[in-house]
């Protein structure tokens, strides 16, 4: 009997919720872990474009869901994750990293609810006002993911963003996309809305500066930009409509250690309601 | 209208220096090459001092001064010894009150009252309550150990003088940093006032240094590579290029810049208190305000009722010197700010537009600029885009809540807007709808240390005030 002929996976983009190809036609190819290799769709400016534009039709829908219902995504993201293990492993990635990945959303999922209390609060202003501070997600935040690791990096830059209420564009590592596509397909079977994760693979050349110019995009993560002179020349695009600007990791970044709340809160806006007291 | 009597607040309480230094490692000292500028009364045009132009060699003393003074001194202190000295400054502000307030009247123009009872009472209380967190920064939600940053260069401007001065410093200070503060090159001497403040509470040389001046000045003081943090209250014009300026630095920035916001009157808000919001939110400080409701956005079926009492009140705005107790509304503080507030409302009227200010006496001396509204501004209109920057309303108006939200947020801008009804739930509904970084709901203008300031989209990022002002200065 003949050995089974596998069926291979075609690498796509993730963009409002659907699995295109690259509008331009292109792709490139990448080992897909052993012998086999992959095509990856080499992402497009107009794809960046069209990304934006899912991610911010999500927006309202997003920002505008319960915390709870947000928190609750999150969470089931970390059990499809939890059931894909063995994925993610054959294709590169270490155990610890997996569990590490799958941790960190389930840490994520219980900020949902909790940023709004810790990070906000009634301030006790000097007179016969009702005075309270809370958060709000900025909008649409593009990302360039890290390079390694790929699967824990991907999801430390992610959930963070997502988490408050933000959607994101995701420029994935062009030297590690599998792990952001086999991601996406964890995040299209998580109940969570077309359109809030939108990830792009292919030559960060091709797609961040257009994202990092974009007037409708509120903020962008530059953690995966290794080099600095297109850092600073990303930042220079990103203050023509004043871009909320995190910038590269440090060289030797510890993805493992506990994150802290910096990568929720640069991507929040803080707004204070005023009103009088009175009979 | 009411007939009064003159009521001028003496300035014999203020004792104006005839030229003034830069305050450079804790005294004055001349400017290298020498350079100087002259900053006038608006109200009057009288040349009031001559002020030492600060050149790049000039910042950057000030600027190795504050390095010198965060290493050796203000760094190691203990918070609780930081504390003490916000704590005298605070103090020192509340004595010298009076002085103050007639000073920042003169050399910006603003009625004595407000600067007498809004600004000068909220330095004292910013100084107060940042002073209270200089020794329980491990309890301020930044981790255990926060660390402050550096050095920072803070730029700010000419609409709030010192009070912009106390929300730059005073957190800074308070989380460990030392700062080198540009004033604005048309408002500087309360800023000088404030160095003698300094001197007076005997705060160690270099934690503080004012270095006056006008753009380039500022362009030296944000670019030097020696600064950590840079702050900037001012134009979003000016805030893109500090942003460029800083675009690949270690450089920390927050930037407080323009606004255009919409103050929403609904038909079930009492007229009266909302027309007295709509004078408050646009006539306060001459319209000098970035946070100023400068877009009234009236529910079509009280539009008349609203316009009708709102021209009645404005009528009684008193226009005219500032030093007088009973003056509403003061001098606009340049001839170019005049010049681009005359431009825009030129244009308003081009574009078609109605024009109606009250009968109104202005100075023959000075720059003014009578209270003015326009009906029947649309969208496209300039006047609804632009930020005028003086006392100068469009007025707009919306049919449904929806809609509201819609016009109020069709801005680049987002750092304030107004909501006028006595219904609750539309208030809260209205209020996670609306961009904009403080919303006032049957109040406007009201400000406060422990509430958070500050915009979204292109009125800038980061807070200036309450807790959330004290991670602009620190290393999180």
């Amino acid at each position: 009997m003949s050995e089974r002929v596998a069926v291979r996976k075609t690498y796509k983009l993730f963009i409002g919720g659907k699995f295109p190809r690259s509008e331009s036609g292109r792709s490139y190819i990448v080992q897909s872990g052993g012998e086999e290799t992959a095509n990856v769709a080499l992402a497009s400016r107009k794809d960046a474009r069209d990304a934006v534009v899912a991610a911010r039709a999500a927006v309202k829908g997003w920002a505008g869901a319960t915390a709870y219902n947000r928190g609750q995504i999150l969470y089931r993201v970390a059990e499809m994750l939890e059931g894909r293990r063995d994925q993610f492993i054959a294709l590169g990635a270490s155990a610890d990293e997996v569990d590490a990945a799958i941790d960190r959303w389930v840490w994520y999922a219980g900020w949902s609810d909790k940023l709004p209390q810790v990070y906000g609060g009634a301030n006790p202003v000097a007179g016969p006002y009702f005075n309270l501070s809370a958060p709000e997600p900025t909008g649409v935040v593009a990302v360039v993911a890290p390079e390694a690791p790929a699967l824990l990096g991907l999801v430390s830059v992610i959930a963070p963003a997502i988490v408050t209420g933000n959607t994101v564009v995701v420029a994935a590592s062009p030297a590690a996309p599998l792990a952001a596509v086999a991601l996406a397909e964890v995040l299209a079977t998580s109940d969570l809305p077309g359109g809030v994760v939108n990830i792009l693979t292919g030559r960060l050349s091709d797609t961040v500066p257009t994202l990092a110019a974009h007037m409708d995009v509120n903020a962008i993560d530059l953690t995966g930009v290794t080099d600095a002179d297109l850092a600073a020349e990303l930042e220079v695009k990103a203050a023509e409509n004043l871009k909320r600007v995190l910038r590269p990791a440090p060289v030797g970044h510890d993805w493992f250690a506990d994150p802290g709340v910096t990568r929720m809160t640069v991507l929040l806006e803080t707004k204070t309601v005023w009103h009088p007291k009175g009979v | 209208m009411f007939e009064y009597a003159p009521a001028p607040e003496s300035r014999s309480v203020v004792d104006i220096k005839p030229s003034y230094g830069l305050f450079v490692d804790g005294t004055f000292v001349d400017p290298v090459d020498g350079g100087s500028f002259k900053s006038i009364n608006p109200a009057s045009e009288e040349v009031l001092a001559e002020i030492a132009e600060a050149g790049n060699e000039d910042v950057d003393r000030a600027v190795r001064a504050a390095r010198k003074a965060y290493e050796k001194v203000w760094g190691p202190m203990p918070g609780r010894d930081r504390a003490k000295y916000l704590f005298r400054i605070a103090r020192l502000i509340q004595e010298r009150s009076r002085e103050l307030a007639v000073l920042e009247s003169l050399d910006n123009g603003k009625p004595i009252k407000e600067s007498r009872d809004v600004d000068v009472p909220l330095v004292a209380a910013h100084f107060f309550y940042y002073a209270g967190w200089a020794d329980k920064l491990p309890y301020a939600g930044f981790g255990p150990d926060p660390k402050p940053l550096g050095v920072a260069a803070q730029v700010i401007p000419w609409n709030f003088p010192l009070l912009m001065l106390a929300w730059k410093i005073a957190p800074a200070l308070a989380a460990g940093n030392t700062v080198v503060l540009k004033p604005a090159e048309t408002t500087p001497l309360t800023a000088l006032l404030f160095a003698e403040i300094c001197q007076q509470a005997d705060l160690p040389a270099g934690v503080v240094n004012i270095v006056t001046g006008a753009g380039d000045t500022g362009r030296a003081l944000v670019e030097h590579p020696g600064v950590d943090k840079v702050a900037f209250t001012g134009s979003t014009e000016v805030g893109k290029a500090i942003a460029r300026a800083v675009a690949g630095t270690r450089k920390k920035l927050t930037l407080e810049l323009g606004g255009k916001a919409a103050n929403i009157v609904f038909d079930d808000a009492p007229v009266d208190q909302a027309v007295e919001g709509i004078v408050n939110g646009i006539f306060f400080n001459q319209g000098h305000v970035c946070c100023a409701g400068s877009r009234l956005l009236v529910q079509e079926s009280v539009a008349d009722r609203v316009l009708e009492s709102l021209k009645r009140r404005m009528a009684q705005l008193r226009v005219g010197d500032p030093l007088d107790k009973n003056t509403d509304i003061g001098a606009i503080n340049s001839a170019a700010q005049l010049a681009k507030i005359r431009e825009l409302s030129e244009v308003g009227a081009a574009e078609g537009a109605e024009r109606w200010s009250p009968a109104c006496e202005l100075p023959d001396r000075g720059f003014w600029f009578a209270p003015t509204i326009f009906t029947g501004v649309t969208q496209a209109h300039r006047i609804a885009r632009e930020e005028i920057f003086g006392p100068v309303l469009s007025v707009l108006t919306f049919r449904t809540p929806a809609e509201a939200v819609e016009k109020a947020n069709n801005t680049p801008y987002g750092l304030s807007a107004g909501i006028w009804t006595d219904k609750g739930s539309r208030i809260l509904w209205l209020a996670d709808r609306l961009r904009a970084g403080v919303v006032w709901a049957n109040t406007f203008n009201k400000f406060d240390p422990t509430s958070p300031f500050g915009g979204y989209k292109e009125s800038g990022y980061g807070r200036e005030g309450g807790r959330h002002g004290l991670e602009a200065y620190l290393n999180v």
